[in-house]
């Protein structure tokens, strides 16, 4: 089988947010989508410290301290962009006015749960910064990560073992074997990748799984 | 005639006591407002409750107060970072109390505080462990959690212009937390580039008016 590599598995998901979509990206592998969004589609990306319209990263040199992404990288606003406060950065968010939150996780169960703010390990210094708050609000809330763990175990479970970020919130998670979205009656394949059967996807992954609507 | 400028940041902070609750401006090191964290670092104020969304990066500014062992507690909603080395060991220690608060919820509940809000119900973090034994409530079929306001003695925040009444503009993402800090304290103090006289700051460009402020000191 061919897994997705990072960014073809950022290309995956940036084919499916269209045209006018708000979006906003989580910090790590879901920046990387930003990267591949299809030039001539118009999406504006909302970033939790105030910013609708981001940009690129700027030219070396042309770093500027007071505009960052939520990650605090260096960004730029696009034309059309505009600043604003934190309350109504989370107005947005948790309002439903953002149409998609893209979000890495550790784990997310067949119901939709999400975990990916805490390993739980008990010596861990805890951060959630806006995950929570993405989680419950955006109107339709997307996952990437590997499939697996380093170890080989899925990452897709009946239960999250980690601490939830929040209940019942994922409606489609993009791995680098498989395409699935999340339904009330549990977990449908869209598709998988080249070279990998439905059968394979299912022993990997553990937990039942329906067969796919439709090919890659 | 008002006149809330001050002639430094020591002056703006002569008067902040020990155990106070001071909320500081800033998302990382866009629009924190260092000269007067730096003053509040030289004035000795200990037992500080500080609200930030992080708790410090590096060795400057909010990582320096850490670092000088003048904060009791911190709320916060993102404080483990690569370089937030001061606010692990004295964590780890057992120095420094944390209430880790969703970052939404963080911004919610300042704001609430300069409302006049009593409480609100967020769906932010239902069924996580930071929602664990808070009142909850069903709405119209959806789960909420009962949370309350972030009051505060002092904010102290970086503005870009400010003019004699306390009007203040921002620059670029440096905004975040600042409007919604200077209205849930006491005393707002407020870090600005430039002062400008009366009338020269656009009024639909005002972003917080002058009510929500005390001090202003150029730096």
């Amino acid at each position: 089988m061919k897994k997705r590599d990072k960014n073809e598995l950022a290309a995956r998901v940036a084919r499916d947010i269209p045209e006018g979509a708000y979006v906003n990206l989580g910090i790590g592998l879901p920046t990387l989508v930003a990267e591949h969004l299809p030039k001539g589609r118009e999406i504006i990306l909302h970033s939790e410290n105030g910013i609708l319209g981001v940009g690129p990263k700027p030219a070396a040199g042309a770093e500027d301290e007071d505009l960052i992404n939520a990650g605090k990288e260096p960004v730029t606003l696009l034309a059309g962009g505009a600043y604003f406060h934190h309350a109504d950065s989370f107005a947005m968010i948790r309002g439903r006015h953002l149409d998609f939150a893209i979000l890495g996780a550790f784990q997310v169960s067949t119901a939709g749960d999400l975990a990916n703010w805490h390993t739980g390990a008990a010596d861990a210094i805890p951060a959630v910064g806006g995950a929570m708050d993405l989680a419950v609000g955006a109107k339709k809330v997307l996952v990437m990560m590997e499939h697996l763990t380093k170890k080989g175990e899925s990452k897709i479970v009946e239960r999250c073992t980690y601490p939830l970020t929040g209940a019942r919130c994922v409606d489609r998670i993009y791995t680098d074997l498989a395409v699935i979205d999340v339904k009330p009656d549990g977990l449908h394949v869209v598709e998988t990748v080249e070279g990998l059967s439905f059968e394979e996807l299912q022993r990997l992954t553990g937990v039942p799984l329906k067969r796919m609507l439709t090919a890659a | 005639m008002i006149d809330k400028t001050v002639a430094s940041p020591q002056n703006a902070l002569a008067d902040v006591p020990n155990g106070a609750t001071i909320m500081i401006g800033g998302f990382g090191n866009a629009g924190m407002p260092a000269a007067l964290i730096d003053a509040l670092i030289a004035q000795g104020a200990r037992n500080l409750t500080i609200v930030n969304n992080n708790a410090g990066n590096g060795d400057t500014g909010l990582a320096a107060l850490i670092k000088a062992k003048r904060v009791r507690k911190i709320l916060c909603s993102f404080p483990r970072q690569a370089d937030s080395w001061h606010f692990d060991a004295l964590y780890r220690a057992g120095e420094l109390a944390l209430e880790l608060v969703p970052q939404g919820t963080l911004a919610e509940r300042i704001r609430a505080a300069g409302a006049g809000i009593g409480a609100f119900y967020t769906p932010t973090a239902y069924g996580t462990r930071l929602a664990e034994g808070k009142e909850t409530r069903r709405i119209d079929g959806r789960d909420y959690v009962l949370e309350y306001p972030i009051h505060a003695d002092y904010a102290i925040i970086k503005a870009d212009r400010a003019d004699r009444w306390g009007n203040l503009t921002y620059r670029k993402s440096a905004r975040n937390f600042a409007p919604i800090m200077a209205s849930a304290a006491k005393c707002t103090v407020v870090q600005v580039r430039e002062i400008v006289a009366l009338g020269a700051l656009d009024p639909e460009a005002v972003v917080t008016p002058g009510i929500f402020v005390k001090r202003v000191v150029k730096h």
